[in-house]
């Protein structure tokens, strides 16, 4: 039987008739088009390159970015309810739209040059050509301001050394956002396939996100031009306000995973008998399900307000800390009980939902891990950070 | 070439629905209402129709101000107006008869719908709009050629497929399979917002078939389930037998 949301609140009306097309047109899309091939994806660990054109075609790339560069104009209450039905799907396939549109478009827009956001925002709107975004070193996860990356200037350009790791989309981007430091200021560069001294080796044998490509970037004494600085960011700031927009829409997605978690488990749990009656009849079982159902009421109307406050201009970072906290957590417990209430089926790929538990983990380490959330609220509560960059 | 493509606003397939105690009307407890899944081949014909042929395509529908809901993804599809004419409670013939007065005031070459709308089931709009304007009219085509005004239109039948020919104008019912409906783009969805739907004063005619009653379907048989045992199987191989004849 389709899916048909979980909506407990009638948070629905809280939406105008074009978001709720919207998100009905992508949960038709994923049901129809990732749905059917994401499993095996998944269990041969390879990215769905086929979705890359359909997903382009309907608008995903830049949903929030303005008409004039090939964008989609849409708020960003349209980018959040798209990313959920995404993620409903797969992590995978919510990350790549994550990555092209939040860390490669964002940062091209926010701080890119009028020329550079012309050459490439229309391109990578229809993914004729595909991002990602280096921040990530083999040393420096949680701590980026240490990074070690670095560019020297040199004439008509700059040179480029180091290594990125854990880069979602790396081995199959033509551009990557690669943070830098330059005289010891964090800047961006643009640097593109094919460059003498950049490769982009993928990383094998995940055990999650495994139908999303992730990889290493390598650049030795790599040439930059010099009009692929992004010349408008400067330091830490720069990155860490594109991880705002991506843990947005991280926040969104949760819900699209742990919803789908929810919906699987209710089928089961009225489905499965044992002891002659269908499990579900069972207080302990009944227990899990209104604990699904409660912690995904929760976050929605945490994505719901996040949305509101982020298009009237007024949301700060933390509260996208705190949402994204949040919503991966209860999603990823989420999953867990859900993988416990399929039982034995529940570790097979019939049911989607220990696909979606294995994802969470790295939607719960990456961008900005759980506990480094958690020190953010911290500081912004009392004051004190907990730790320095 | 202008075409028309007209589509209904239909309860959901997965929508549970009742009959009232007295078999007077329908008990819909807040069924969710969708774009009847046989139109989205019809709006999708239509388009792909302009796109080689040139000219506009005209959404309409006939039905309550709700279902602008269904106007506003024929245009987030890429029609190029939307036309509705505000009537409930008519009859197939009432309908179709509002359909066919639009389709001759618009003049339109091509009238294409759903081979059926999924809540009354009446199969009757295509050839009755056809009726109605004097043209021919092919139902449950499931391809369509269109050369200047000639044009070829398949069917499935049993075992095979009947091509039949006829000229424009037309009106044709389209099947499952003759396409694939494109899915709205996410900024057209937005900007269908602001388009405007026009709203058509309905013709009104007397109805030729009038509701008596709904009624739930009778159970005519109860499944049964049977052991194991031998005396079960001897006995399901009788039932297969004698009851449903299958062997
Ligand atoms: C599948 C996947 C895709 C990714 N994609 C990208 C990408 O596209 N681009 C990119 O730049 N990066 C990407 N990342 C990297 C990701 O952002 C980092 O893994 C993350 O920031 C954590 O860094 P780390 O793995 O080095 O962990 P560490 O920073 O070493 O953390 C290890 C543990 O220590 C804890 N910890 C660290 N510091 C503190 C502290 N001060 N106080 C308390 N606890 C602390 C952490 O919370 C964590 O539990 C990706 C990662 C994964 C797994």
């Amino acid at each position: 039987m389709a899916f048909n949301g979980v909506d407990y609140y009638q948070l629905d009306e809280l939406l105008s008739p074009e978001e709720r097309m919207v998100r009905d047109t992508v949960r038709e899309f994923v049901e129809n088009e990732v749905i059917p091939i994401i499993e095996e994806a998944y269990q041969q660990a390879y990215f769905p390159m086929e979705l890359v054109p359909k997903m382009a075609e309907l608008g995903l790339f830049g949903m929030t970015l303005p008409q004039e560069y090939g964008c989609g104009g849409m708020n960003n209450m349209c980018y959040g309810l798209a990313m959920q039905e995404l993620e409903r799907g797969d992590s995978g396939v919510r990350s790549f739209a994550s990555v092209q549109s939040s860390l490669v478009m964002y940062p091209i827009y926010a701080y890119g040059s009028e020329e550079q956001r012309r050459r490439w925002l229309p391109r990578l709107a229809n993914a004729e050509v595909i991002g990602c975004f280096g921040l990530t070193e083999p040393d420096y996860g949680s701590n980026p301001a240490g990074m070690i990356t670095t560019a020297t200037k040199i004439d008509g350009g700059f040179l480029l050394n180091g290594a990125k790791m854990w880069i979602t989309n790396g081995s199959i981007a033509d551009v990557a956002v690669v943070w830098a430091k330059l005289d010891g200021e964090i800047r961006g560069f643009l640097v593109e396939k094919g460059m003498k001294g950049f490769s982009a080796p993928e990383m094998k044998n995940k055990h999650s996100l495994r139908a999303s490509v992730t990889s290493e970037l390598i650049f030795q004494d790599v040439e930059i031009p010099e009009e692929n600085l992004l010349p408008n960011a400067r330091g830490l700031k720069a990155p860490l306000s594109c991880l705002t927009q991506a843990r947005y829409g991280i926040a969104w997605g949760a819900i699209g995973a742990a919803m789908a978690c929810y919906d699987a488990s209710v089928k089961y749990a009225t489905t499965r008998i044992q002891f002659g009656k269908p499990i579900g009849a069972f207080q302990l079982v009944q227990e899990k399900l209104a604990t699904m159902l409660t912690e995904i009421t929760k976050g929605q109307l945490l994505c719901w307000r996040l949305a509101k406050l982020k298009d009237a201009g007024t949301l700060r970072p933390q509260q996208v800390s705190l949402a994204k906290r949040n919503n991966v957590a209860i999603a990823l417990e989420i999953a867990r009980l859900a993988r416990d209430i399929h039982g034995a089926n529940g570790i097979t790929s019939e049911y989607p939902v220990m696909r979606h538990m294995l994802n969470l983990e790295s939607v719960k380490t990456y961008e900005g891990t759980h506990d480094i959330h958690t020190l953010i609220l911290g500081a912004d509560i009392t004051g004190i950070q907990a730790f320095s960059s | 070439m202008t075409i028309l493509a007209c589509i209904s606003y239909v309860p959901d397939t997965a929508a549970k629905i009742g009959v009232t105690a007295d078999g007077s009307g329908l008990e819909l407890g807040g069924a969710k209402y969708i774009l009847n899944p046989y139109d989205e081949f019809a709006i999708e014909e239509a388009l792909l129709q302009r796109e080689r042929h040139g000219g506009r395509v005209v959404a309409l529908t006939v039905g309550s101000d709700a279902a602008k809901e269904i106007l506003r993804t024929a245009l987030a599809m890429g029609a190029d107006s939307a036309v509705i004419i505000p009537a409930t409670g008519l009859d197939s013939f009432g309908v179709a008869a509002n359909i066919a007065a639009y389709a001759k005031a618009i003049d339109a070459s091509l009238v294409l719908l759903g081979r059926q709308s999924i809540d009354h089931d009446s199969f009757q709009m295509a050839s009755t709009v056809g009726a109605l304007l004097g043209v021919p009219s092919i139902s449950v085509v499931s391809k369509l050629e269109i050369e200047s005004d000639r044009v070829r239109a398949e069917r499935d039948i049993e075992g095979g497929k009947e091509v039949l020919e006829a000229t424009l104008p037309l009106v044709v019912s389209v099947q499952k399979g003759i396409n694939n409906p494109r899915y709205p783009k996410l900024p057209e969805i937005m900007k269908a917002k602001s388009k405007p739907i026009e709203s058509v004063e309905p013709v009104a005619v007397s109805p030729r078939a009038a509701m008596v009653r709904y009624q739930v379907p009778q159970l005519k048989r109860a499944n049964k389930i049977l052991g194991d045992s031998d005396a079960d199987i001897a006995e399901f191989v009788r039932l297969l037998h004698e009851e449903a004849k299958v062997i």
